[in-house]
C-alpha cells in the first residue's frame, strides 16, 4: 500500500495548554533568571574561592578587630564587609563558606535522592510487602528528627563534613520516596507499562526505561527544595557546633560567632545570614522554574 | 462446540475464570472457553465492562486467573514460569485501545518500536545492534504506512491514528503469530478507523497473522471478523462464524445488540467499506 502519511501536523493531538498570564510568566522568568545568575555567582565563588577571596579567610588580625563594612564610618575598602571579632575578613569568609554550603547541599540531595528514588520505585512498582516495609521505615524516619540523629552521630563517631552530608542525606530520603511512589502508582497501570509487560520486558528495565524518566520532573523539584533545606540545616548544625570542625569556614559557624556581637557589630552575623537566605531563596526559585519548563508538553493529556 | 479437526487451534482457552476480591467477589470472566484458529480474525464483542480486557490480560498472562487454562499452540501458558514464558511472549503481541497512554512520552519512536526487538533479539543489542534495529524500525514503519523519517520524534507529535500505526508496527516487530487487539480503533475518528482496519487486513494477508480482536462496535467487527464471540457479564453467550452471528443470531442478547446497531451482511459490509476507504485515501490519517 502506498499511503502518503505525512508525519507533520498532528490532527487530533492534545491542544497546547494555555499559559497563565504572559506578564506573570515573564516576571516569573526574570526572577528565575536573577536566581540563576545569583546561583552561578555562588558556584563560581565556591570553585574559585582562593582566586576570588581578597584575603585568607583564617588570617587573624587582632589590631583590626570588628571593623565595620566599608561604607560605614571606620570601615575601609581593605575589608569591604568588615571584619569579625578576630579581625578576619568577612567577605573572604563568606566566599569560602559557599564551599561547605554547596557541598553539603548537593551531597545530601544526591544521597537522599538516590535512596528515595530507589525506595519509591520499588515500593510503588512492586507494592505488597515491599511497599509496606518501605512506608513503615519512612514513618519511623519522619518521627525521628534529623537534628537528633545528627546529635547522635556527633556524639558517637565525631563531627565532620562527611558526617553532616551523611546525616542530612539519610534523613532526607522520605520526601523523594513518597513522590516517586505516588507517581509510579499511577504510571504502572498506564498502557505503555502493560505493553512492556506483555512484550516480556524485565522489571528492572521497566523501572529504568519507563518509570524513572517519567518521574524526573518532580524529582528535580524536590531535589532543589532539599538542597536549600540542607544548606540551611548544615548552617544550623554548624551554628550549634555540631557540623564541620571549627577551622572550616561555614555560614552557620559565622552566624554563631556573630550573635554575641549582634548589638555592637551586627555585620558579623547579618552578612552570612543574608548569604544563606538569598542562596536558599535562589535555589527554590530555580526549582520552581525548573518544574515549569520541565513539562511544557501536555503529555499527561 | 465441535471445531474442525483440521488443525490444533493456535489459542485454546478452557473454563477461564477471574474473580476480583470483594464482598461478594466480582466475577469479571466467568468460565470462558473459546478457540482461535491460526490465520483467522477472531472477534470478541460485548458492551463496556463485560470483561473483555480482563480476558486479554488473562490470556497474555498479565493477570493470574482464578481457574482454567490457556493453551497457546498446544502449550499450557499458565504452567510456565517467567523464563519459560519468554519464547511465547514474542509470539503474542498486543495493541491497546488508548493511543495516548500506550506510548512512553519520554521515548523516541525508534525506541518505542524497537522495544520488542531489544527485549528478545540478541542481535538488536550493543552498538552494532543499534544500527540494525534502526533499519528494522524503518522497515516496520514503512509497512504500516508511516514515513521512516519520524524515528527520532516523540509520541506527542503524532495524531491518534498515527500512534495506533506506530503501536501496530511495534506489535509486528517480532513477527508474532497472534496479535491481540484490544479495541484498537475505538478511540479514533470513523475515517481514520476505517484506514487502520484496512491496514490490519492488509498486514494479516501478507504476514499470515492471527488476530484476537476486541471491540464493542459491531459495525467494526462485521467488517473484519471471521468468527465472533459475544460476551455478556463475563460469559460467552454465543460463538460462531461472523455470518452466523450477524445473520442468524441464536442468543437473545446478541439479537438485542444487533437490533440496537443495524449491521449489514458482513460480506456486503466489507465491499462497501473498501469503497469508502478508497474515497478516503486522499485524507491523511
Ligand atoms: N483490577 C481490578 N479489580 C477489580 N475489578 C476489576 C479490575 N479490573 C477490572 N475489574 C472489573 O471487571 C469488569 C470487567 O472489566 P474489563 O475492563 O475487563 O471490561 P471491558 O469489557 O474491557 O470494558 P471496556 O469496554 O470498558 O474496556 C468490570 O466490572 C471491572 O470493574
Ligand atoms: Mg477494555
Amino acid at each position: 500500500m502506498t499511503t502518503t502519511t505525512a508525519p507533520a501536523p498532528p490532527v487530533d493531538a492534545a491542544p497546547p495548554t494555555p499559559r497563565p498570564g504572559a506578564a506573570r510568566a515573564l516576571l516569573h522568568n526574570r526572577l528565575a533568571l536573577a536566581a540563576l545568575v545569583f546561583l552561578t555567582v555562588i558556584i563560581v565563588c565556591a570553585v574559585f574561592a582562593p582566586l576570588i577571596a581578597p584575603a585568607d579567610p583564617n588570617a587573624q588580625n587582632l589590631l583590626g578587630r570588628l571593623r565595620p563594612p566599608a561604607w560605614q564610618s571606620g570601615g575601609s575598602t581593605a575589608h569591604l564587609l568588615g571584619t569579625d571579632q578576630l579581625g578576619r575578613d568577612l567577605l573572604s569568609r563568606i566566599i569560602y563558606g559557599t564551599r561547605v554550603s554547596l557541598l553539603v547541599g548537593a551531597g545530601a540531595a544526591l544521597l537522599a535522592g538516590t535512596i528515595g528514588t530507589f525506595a519509591g520505585l520499588a515500593s510503588g512498582y512492586f507494592g505488597g510487602w515491599t511497599d509496606r516495609i518501605v512506608m513503615r521505615v519512612a514513618d519511623v524516619q519522619l518521627a525521628f528528627p534529623a537534628i537528633l540523629l545528627a546529635l547522635a552521630v556527633v556524639g558517637f563517631v565525631g563531627s565532620g563534613l562527611w558526617y553532616v552530608i551523611l546525616v542530612l542525606g539519610i534523613t532526607g530520603w522520605v520526601s523523594y520516596a513518597r513522590v516517586v511512589r505516588s507517581e509510579v502508582l499511577s504510571l504502572r497501570s498506564r498502557d505503555f507499562v502493560t505493553e512492556a509487560h506483555a512484550i516480556g520486558v524485565g522489571h528492572l528495565t521497566i523501572m529504568r526505561r519507563h518509570l524513572l524518566p517519567n518521574v524526573m520532573a518532580p524529582l528535580a523539584t524536590i531535589g532543589t527544595l532539599h538542597i536549600a533545606a540542607a544548606v540551611v540545616a548544615e548552617a544550623s548544625l554548624s551554628y550549634l557546633g555540631l557540623g564541620v570542625p571549627k577551622e572550616t569556614v561555614t555560614w552557620g559557624g559565622m552566624l554563631a560567632d556573630g550573635q554575641l556581637y549582634l548589638g555592637t557589630s551586627w555585620w558579623i552575623a547579618v552578612f552570612p545570614g543574608l548569604a544563606l537566605m538569598l542562596t536558599s531563596l535562589a535555589i527554590n526559585i530555580t526549582g520552581d522554574a525548573l518544574r515549569d519548563v520541565a513539562d511544557p508538553k501536555a503529555y499527561r493529556r | 462446540m465441535t471445531s474442525s479437526h483440521t488443525a490444533e487451534p493456535l489459542l485454546d482457552i478452557r473454563d477461564l475464570r477471574k474473580e476480583f476480591p470483594g464482598q461478594p467477589p466480582s466475577v469479571a470472566v466467568d468460565d470462558v472457553s473459546l478457540t482461535v484458529t491460526e490465520g483467522e480474525t477472531f472477534a470478541l464483542v460485548g458492551e463496556s465492562g463485560c470483561g473483555k480486557t480482563t480476558l486479554t490480560r488473562l490470556l497474555l498472562r498479565l493477570l493470574p486467573p482464578t481457574s482454567g487454562s490457556v493453551r497457546f499452540d498446544g502449550t499450557d501458558l499458565l504452567s510456565l514460569d517467567h523464563a519459560a514464558l519468554r519464547p511465547f511472549r514474542r509470539q503474542m503481541q498486543v495493541v491497546l485501545q488508548d493511543p495516548y497512554s500506550s506510548m512512553n512520552p519520554r521515548l523516541r519512536i525508534a525506541d518505542i518500536v524497537a522495544e520488542p526487538l531489544v527485549t528478545h533479539e540478541e542481535w538488536a543489542r550493543g552498538r552494532r545492534g543499534r544500527a540494525r534495529t534502526r533499519e528494522r524500525v524503518c522497515e516496520l514503519l514503512d509497512a504500516v504506512g508511516l514515513d521512516a523519517g519520524i524515528v527520532d520524534r516523540y509520541p506527542h507529535e503524532f495524531s491518534g491514528g498515527q500512534r495506533q500505526r506506530i503501536s501496530i508496527a511495534r506489535a509486528l516487530a517480532l513477527e508474532p503469530r497472534l496479535v491481540v487487539l484490544d479495541e484498537p480503533t475505538s478511540a479514533l475518528d470513523v475515517s481514520v478507523q476505517a484506514r487502520v482496519l484496512d491496514l490490519l487486513a492488509d498486514l494479516q494477508q501478507r504476514l499470515g497473522l492471527t488476530y484476537f480482536f476486541i471491540s464493542h462496535n459491531l459495525a467494526v467487527v462485521s467488517r473484519i471478523a471471521d468468527r465472533v464471540a459475544v460476551m455478556r457479564q463475563g460469559r460467552i453467550v454465543e460463538t460462531g462464524t461472523a455470518r452466523q452471528v450477524f445473520t442468524t443470531p441464536e442468543d437473545p442478547y446478541t439479537r438485542r445488540l444487533l437490533d440496537a446497531v443495524p449491521v449489514p451482511d458482513p460480506t456486503r459490509a466489507r465491499r462497501t467499506a473498501a469503497v469508502a476507504s478508497e474515497s478516503a485515501e486522499s485524507t491523511i490519517v
